[in-house]
């Protein structure tokens, strides 16, 4: 996810790229907080969970975030263009260790019962294709990989949209009951989702 | 604890005519006085496991720390998340509470709280609990078994099942006022009646020595350990004796994936994950879940398979 640094932008201190990754290491905080926590048994009566839900909550909304990112800076002004590609990389990291404590933690790596898991049941399955997405787009971040891919990139990286979808999907029947969460977020997600689509044209009438 | 123990009522005693009528209807094909002699026979049997659970029932496991069963549970009245329950049920004022008794029974009562105790007094039982999630813990409950309620209740001939209804208090349930995003309100549950009057299941009024805390239950709650923990339906308002196999929440939320029996069954997966393993709550640590593997009936077989003979597990489940 490449960054244009804007002009109006005001001085910092810091360079982009340390500013890139001091965004990065501070959003990591509530992943070494549950981590800490759970070691130190204060995280309530089955940790492991507790881990596993918060991850996945925070890969959904930095992968929503991500994506309001452009849109923001079209409609609203805010132009956080510089974080688009950290924020991407967060919501990839919540998820891998949200798939690290389902499937190491909590099913002990059985492959047996992992296979069972995945094909047999539509919410892991939609978890699972969000999962392969975001490792997709996270291994082409780099700034190689950017050059490499060339005018290929920008529509790879549209596959964040279809990983949108697919969270949505997977956090929305993840439960034994609809819950209200989700489906603010997915509301939400749907909104940001569409204003990505308007077309360029139609951004002076807004 | 245990002040007061529950005298063990003889098979013959807690087995009224219509539970033989009910049976014959259960299992098809076979019909007869022998039937019957064997079914009185099946809770006899089951009785004298109760008797010895009431003094150390072979559970070899120990129980579940008493903040973890307290503080991790399902009760969707209060919340969805597992902590919800001990969080949002504050508001939640079980007392005074009675319970309701009637339907086909020839003593319909409303029994006040305090009556149900000094008439039926508390014992403790250690049981297991397995959880539709695939997690469980092991509890020890304070409480009288339900057969013996039902009994001074007197079923009447033609009963054969019985229905039971929770609270309903949006203004202090939190969980009651998600509209759709919920269950349907107020919560309900129902038993064959064969299963409820078997020594195993047990109206609670306690835990760990304790009575039910607004978040487990109170201030009286079913416990049926070999079905999975949903057929537990808490803070009961009323108990129905009827003809006919009553509504329950879950099986009316989603019936393909909750039956009516919900006994607990490692080879009858729920659709969205598998049931034949099971967390163990209050053991392993953040890296590493205890699991084990789910038994069949949560490890009650011996005790109550009989209830289900003749009938296919996969369709009833
Ligand atoms: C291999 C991939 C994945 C697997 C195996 C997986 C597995 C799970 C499991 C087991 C749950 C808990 C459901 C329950 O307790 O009933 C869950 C919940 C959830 N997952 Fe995933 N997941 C995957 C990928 C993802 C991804 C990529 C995201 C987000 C971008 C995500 C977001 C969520 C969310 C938001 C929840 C609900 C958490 C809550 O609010 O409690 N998952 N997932």
């Amino acid at each position: 996810m490449s960054s244009i640094p804007s002009p109006r932008r005001r001085r910092s201190r810091f360079s982009p790229v340390t500013r890139q990754v001091l965004l990065y290491l501070f959003f990591l905080l509530p992943a070494a907080m549950d981590i800490a926590q759970g070691m130190a048994g204060t995280l309530g009566p089955n940790p492991t969970s507790a881990c596993l839900h918060d991850f996945g909550r925070y890969a959904f909304r930095f992968l929503l975030v991500s994506l309001a990112v452009t849109p923001l800076k079209r409609f609203v002004g805010v132009d956080i263009m510089l974080y688009r590609r950290p924020l991407g990389l967060l919501a990839f990291t919540y998820a891998a260790l949200h798939v690290f404590f389902y499937v190491v933690v909590a099913r002990h790596l059985d492959t047996h019962i992992l296979w069972q898991d995945f094909s047999s049941r539509p919410f892991l399955t939609f978890g699972v294709l969000t999962f392969l997405i975001l490792a997709a787009l996270a291994s082409t971040s780099t700034r190689r990989a950017i050059r490499a891919l060339g005018r290929k990139w920008s529509p790879l990286h549209k596959l964040a949209y279809l990983a949108m979808i697919f969270a949505c999907i997977h956090y929305s029947i993840a439960f034994k009951t609809w819950h209200v969460e989700p489906f603010i977020y997915t509301v939400i997600a749907i909104c940001v989702l569409a204003l990505r689509m308007v077309p360029r044209s139609a951004r002076r009438k807004v | 604890m245990a002040a007061y123990r529950y005298p063990q009522p003889r098979a013959s005693e807690i087995t009224p005519r219509s539970y033989f009528l009910s049976r014959r209807a259960v299992m098809a094909g076979v019909v007869g006085t022998t039937l019957a002699l064997a079914g009185s026979e099946q809770v006899a049997q089951a009785a004298t496991g109760t008797a010895q659970n009431a003094s150390g029932w072979p559970a070899p496991e120990k129980p579940t720390p008493q903040n973890d069963v307290t503080h991790y549970n399902n009760f969707y009245e209060f919340g969805t998340d597992k902590g919800d329950p001990a969080e949002l049920s504050g508001a939640f004022k079980p007392l005074p509470w009675s319970v309701q008794i009637d339907g086909l029974v020839d003593n319909p009562r409303t029994w006040a709280l305090e009556d149900l105790l000094k008439q039926f007094g508390q014992e403790e039982r250690l049981y297991r609990m397995r959880c539709v999630e695939a997690w469980s813990m092991v509890i020890p409950w304070n409480g009288f078994s339900l057969a013996a309620l039902l009994k001074a209740a007197a079923p009447k001939m033609g009963a054969r099942y019985v229905a039971f209804t929770s609270v309903l208090r949006p203004s202090e349930m939190p969980g009651q006022r998600r509209g759709l995003f919920a269950l349907k309100w107020p919560y309900v549950e129902g038993l064959r009646l064969d299963e409820a009057m078997h020594p195993l299941t047990l109206l609670a009024t306690g835990v760990y020595g304790e009575a039910l805390p607004t978040q487990n239950g109170a201030p009286i709650r079913l416990v049926v350990p070999w079905k999975y923990g949903f057929k537990g339906i808490k803070s009961i308002t009323r108990i129905t004796v009827t003809d006919r196999q009553p509504p329950t929440s879950w099986n009316l939320m989603a019936p393909e994936e909750y039956g009516f029996y919900a006994n607990v069954n490692p080879a009858v997966d729920h659709p969205r994950w598998s049931q034949a393993s099971e967390q163990i709550i209050g053991e392993g640590s953040l890296f590493h879940t205890a699991r084990k593997p789910t038994q069949l009936f949560n490890g009650y077989a011996e005790q109550v398979a009989g209830l289900y003979q003749g009938m296919d597990l996969r369709k009833d489940f």
